[in-house]
């Protein structure tokens, strides 16, 4: 290659855009990188450190003057059932979604990848909520789910059951708000496994089956587990990424309600800031879950990192 | 076909009645009258076709505005962040200078970032610029994306420096190289990164809730969700109407190009 940059020197010299290429490459750089670094900066950086500030604050909301307040925002928070409650019902649908949506999307892309000539039909129909607005979906499954009018209801009755009120219940609302992102999501979650799937290479599953490892679960238990294990794991910190994100179908539906048995995290993040306007207790729900993110968004680098390590894709 | 098989495709089949039993139903109530509607003796097929729920949603739900908006925000942002990220994309890619392992830190370190925890000093941002309820605060905050410079500089790394050498020699200048000969070696990854972008903001749903508050500049999610409160949540003819033509432009989309769309939204798996 040494020939071709000779060239390339003898070229450059004599072209015509030499003045441009003299440039000093270091303005240059900068002129390429000041648009995005100025976006990021003020609408990323700068603003996550403010965040951090003003949850150290009693500011509210359009008020032009605030106190430090230290860690008071934080110990009020942990003081204060409404929110202790709040946290509960986070842990409680993450513990019903997360687990759910990973353990029906394994199952669906298991049984997808067998399905050989079928498979892109599947894939297609399982993957299509993804694609759609979920604002607009949950107005749609208000009335799928809706106790007098809905689908649900006429096949429980049809079937000598009551009719369940799902998202005026509080013992059940959470659930519901799980099961439609559960809809929404394991679509999503399948295609991430389906590509795990098709790189394990089928020669192990034929030295399995020559080692003995004739039915299914054997062939699951010894080639596809151990082979799927980085896969799976990735998919497993998204899922509990995305179930933390839960936030449109209790907004647009429940409000956190009947009786706070719906309120979450985020949306008591949303209600303290923009309806009570308690901005310096809204930056410090949201510094508290910046930190959980943080935490897991920080093990799912070192997990892609593995994984693209080991060639997994 | 063996038993195991077929009992395979049957679960798979009850599945996908679940996972489609929204959209019948969304496209059922919406050419409902409405009391065909509200009535506990459930038909899928309408006795009567009403199309004047889709009138409705234009006329009452005003479903053309907030279509017309998602395509201007989500399409105005697309091509911002193009602009902007390609051009940094490169320059951290194929330059050497001091600043460099600093500037890209930066572009890890807003990774990790959620939005939900920008959201409150962004929002005072627009609201002491007197820029609530506009496209600008729609658009502006996301005229670029640390994601987007992230995979491209992982695409620009890829290329050969031949090319770059090659365009050099023919006189080309730097401008021209990367717009016109390197980015069109990119296309299937700025296609990839057009899909997330595109769904995640036609979708999104937390941001425009806490910058606009009336319909003129809502998009599609806040632009339903206004309707729905507008209404009491009972006109849901129109509703399911309005419902059916904002999932409609991706699903179609995701039809004609599904393995396109699936490697874009996916991307975001990468992203968290």
């Amino acid at each position: 290659m040494s020939g071709a940059s000779e060239i390339v020197a003898l070229g450059s010299a004599a072209a015509p855009t030499r003045v441009r290429e003299t440039a000093p490459p270091l303005i240059a750089n900068a002129l390429y990188l000041l648009p995005a670094f100025a976006v990021l900066a003020v609408f990323f950086l700068l603003p996550a450190l403010a965040t951090l500030g003003i949850s150290f604050t009693d500011w509210t909301l359009g008020a032009r003057k605030f106190t430090f307040v230290g860690l008071g925002n934080y110990l009020d928070l942990m003081a204060s059932a409404e929110f202790r409650l709040s946290l509960v019902n986070t842990l409680k649908l993450n513990l019903f979604v997360i687990p759910a949506s990973f353990l029906v999307a394994l199952a669906l892309a298991l049984a997808i990848h067998n399905t050989v000539k079928l498979a892109p039909l599947w894939q297609t129909i399982y993957f299509l909520p993804v694609t759609t607005t979920l604002v607009a979906m949950a107005f749609v499954w208000q009335w799928v789910l809706h106790p007098e009018f809905g689908v649900v209801a006429w096949v429980l009755t049809g079937l000598g059951y009551q009719p369940v009120n799902w998202l005026n219940d509080s013992s059940l609302v959470l659930y519901t708000v799980g099961f439609i992102s559960l809809w929404q999501l394991v679509g999503y979650y399948m295609v991430l496994f389906l590509a795990g799937l098709s790189s394990i290479p089928s020669s192990l599953y034929e030295a399995a089956a020559v080692d003995g490892a004739r039915n299914p679960l054997d062939r699951f238990l010894h080639v596809t587990w151990p082979m799927l294990g980085p896969t799976a794991l990735f998919v497993f910190v998204i899922t509990v990424i995305k179930s933390f994100q839960i936030f449109d179908v209790v907004r647009v539906l429940t409000k956190g309600g009947p009786n706070k048995a719906s309120e979450i995290v985020l949306h008591t993040l949303y209600q303290e800031g923009f309806v009570f306007l308690r901005t310096g207790r809204a930056a410090a729900i949201a510094t508290l879950f910046f930190v959980v993110m943080l935490a897991l968004t920080l093990y799912q680098m070192r997990v892609l990192d593995r994984r693209v390590h080991y060639g997994m894709r | 076909m063996s038993v195991r098989a077929l009992l395979v495709h049957a679960l798979l089949a009850a599945g996908a009645v679940i996972v489609l039993m929204p959209f019948a139903w969304m496209l059922s109530l919406s050419v409902k009258e409405e009391h065909e509607i509200f009535t506990s003796n459930l038909r899928f097929l309408p006795e009567h076709w009403d199309w004047a729920n889709y009138i409705e949603a234009f006329t009452t739900g005003h479903v053309g505005t907030f279509l017309a908006n998602g395509a201007i925000v989500t399409l105005s942002i697309l091509a911002l962040q193009i602009v902007t990220i390609v051009p940094a994309a490169y320059v951290l890619a194929r330059k050497e200078f001091r600043a460099k392992p600093v500037i890209f830190g930066m572009v890890l370190a807003v990774l990790l970032i959620p939005p939900q925890v920008t959201a409150i000093p962004v929002y005072l941002m627009f609201a002491e610029a007197g820029l609530l309820d506009s496209y600008a605060a729609l658009v502006v905050p996301f005229a670029t994306s640390a994601f987007g410079i992230f995979l491209l500089h992982q695409g620009f790394k890829t290329l050969p420096q031949d090319l770059i050498d090659a365009a050099r020699m023919d006189g080309a200048s730097e401008f021209h190289t990367l717009w016109f000969i390197l980015t069109p070696q990119l296309l299937p990854m700025i296609a990839a990164f057009g899909v997330f972008s595109i769904v995640a903001h036609w979708n999104d749903f937390f941001w425009p809730l806490l910058v606009i508050t009336r319909i003129e500049h809502a998009t599609p999610p806040l632009g339903i969700s206004i309707f729905a409160s507008d209404e009491g949540g009972n006109d849901v003819g129109p509703m399911m109407a309005s419902a059916t033509l904002i999932v409609l432009p991706l699903m179609l989309a995701f039809l004609i190009a599904r393995r396109r769309f699936i490697e874009g939204v996916t991307l975001s798996g990468l992203k968290g």
